[in-house]
């Protein structure tokens, strides 16, 4: 697996993604400056990390959107490139076209960090084949603006077309609006692109793949990953 | 030349910010508010003195950038 992690000003979890990568895949990751035009050759994922890209100025992801690197990212992901885009990343990727809708504010407009339930939709994903389908996983989220909106039409095609990967559910999977926390468009934690090689979702599996801090529920995520590449 | 760009929700978007502004004008007396959303201005210097070029770039401006055309609308106002 030959990873590129997208590093832009004001980002803070790039360290947690490629120490997560490394962890899982054995293989360290290249770190990609915005400011450069060209992925390392090779590279089979690209990964738009967390935090507070231009300090969350204008919009959540708005600038970075814009940045050089972000051109590359598209034609890799226009060839069926595998990104995995998280929290601020997630934000990016909407921003830069690569996937549908937006990340508005929080319904009660609270910055919420802690653990959430996520429930998997599907296992027959580059992302989630290490996952049962229906299985509910725990992992933190860090977001003031993770209230996921699309127009009427968008949100029925994505929900047609089974593009919902994680939905915010109770411990036991089922839906239920105190669990849905920052008041997403039904209950939605991530999303596909229409090729099925981009995901986009709030909550940080990469925290969550060592023994040594915590749980390990996002570290199927990444086993996925290196299981659909080494098979490709 | 002066110009102003300003960018407000589309109408059905949820404005979380707006709403709290709401509340917090009730909690103050103002009377008469019946709801409130927010938005953005953007207040731009253009050079040159073409207003149809200005109004061009404006338009490329909001568009590229300073509009998320999902949930928000712009105007372009030269002044």
């Amino acid at each position: 697996m030959k990873s590129a992690v997208v590093v832009f000003p004001g980002i803070n979890r790039e360290r947690d993604m490629a120490r997560a990568l490394k962890f899982v895949s054995g293989k360290e990751p290249a770190m990609v400056w915005h400011a450069d035009s060209e992925l390392p050759k090779g590279t089979d994922l690209v990964v738009l990390p967390g935090g507070f890209s231009y300090g969350d100025y204008l919009r959540c992801g708005a600038i970075a959107a814009r940045a050089p690197i972000m051109e590359a990212v598209r034609t890799h992901a226009a060839k069926g490139g595998l990104v995995l885009a998280v929290c601020n990343g997630f934000q990016i990727a909407c921003e830069a076209g690569l996937l549908p809708g937006v990340l508005m504010r929080n319904a009660r407009l609270k910055f919420i960090c802690k653990e959430v339930f996520l429930r998997i939709e599907r296992s027959d994903t580059p992302f989630t084949r290490q996952y049962n389908a229906g299985a509910v996983i725990r992992v933190p989220v860090a977001h003031g603006e993770g209230n996921y909106v699309a127009d009427a039409d968008t949100i029925a095609r994505i929900e047609d077309e089974g593009r919902v990967l994680f939905r915010y559910t109770a411990p036991d999977g089922k839906l239920d609006p105190a669990f849905n926390f920052n008041g997403a468009t039904n209950a939605i934690a991530g999303i596909l692109s229409e090729k099925r090689n981009v995901l986009g979702l709030m909550p940080h599996p990469e925290n969550h793949v060592d023994p040594a801090v915590g749980p390990t529920d996002g570290r199927r995520l990444f086993e996925s990953l290196v299981s659909t590449l080494e098979a490709a | 030349m002066k110009a102003r760009v300003t960018v407000t929700l589309k109408a059905g978007i949820l404005d979380p910010q707006g709403k709290a502004i709401e509340g917090a004008l009730k909690s103050l007396g103002v009377a008469g508010v019946a709801s409130v959303r927010q938005g953005k201005v953007f207040d731009i210097e253009v050079e040159g003195v073409d207003r149809a070029k200005a109004e061009q770039a404006l338009t490329l401006a909001a568009e590229k950038l300073l509009a998320n055309m999902v949930i928000e609308n712009y105007r372009v106002e030269l002044l």
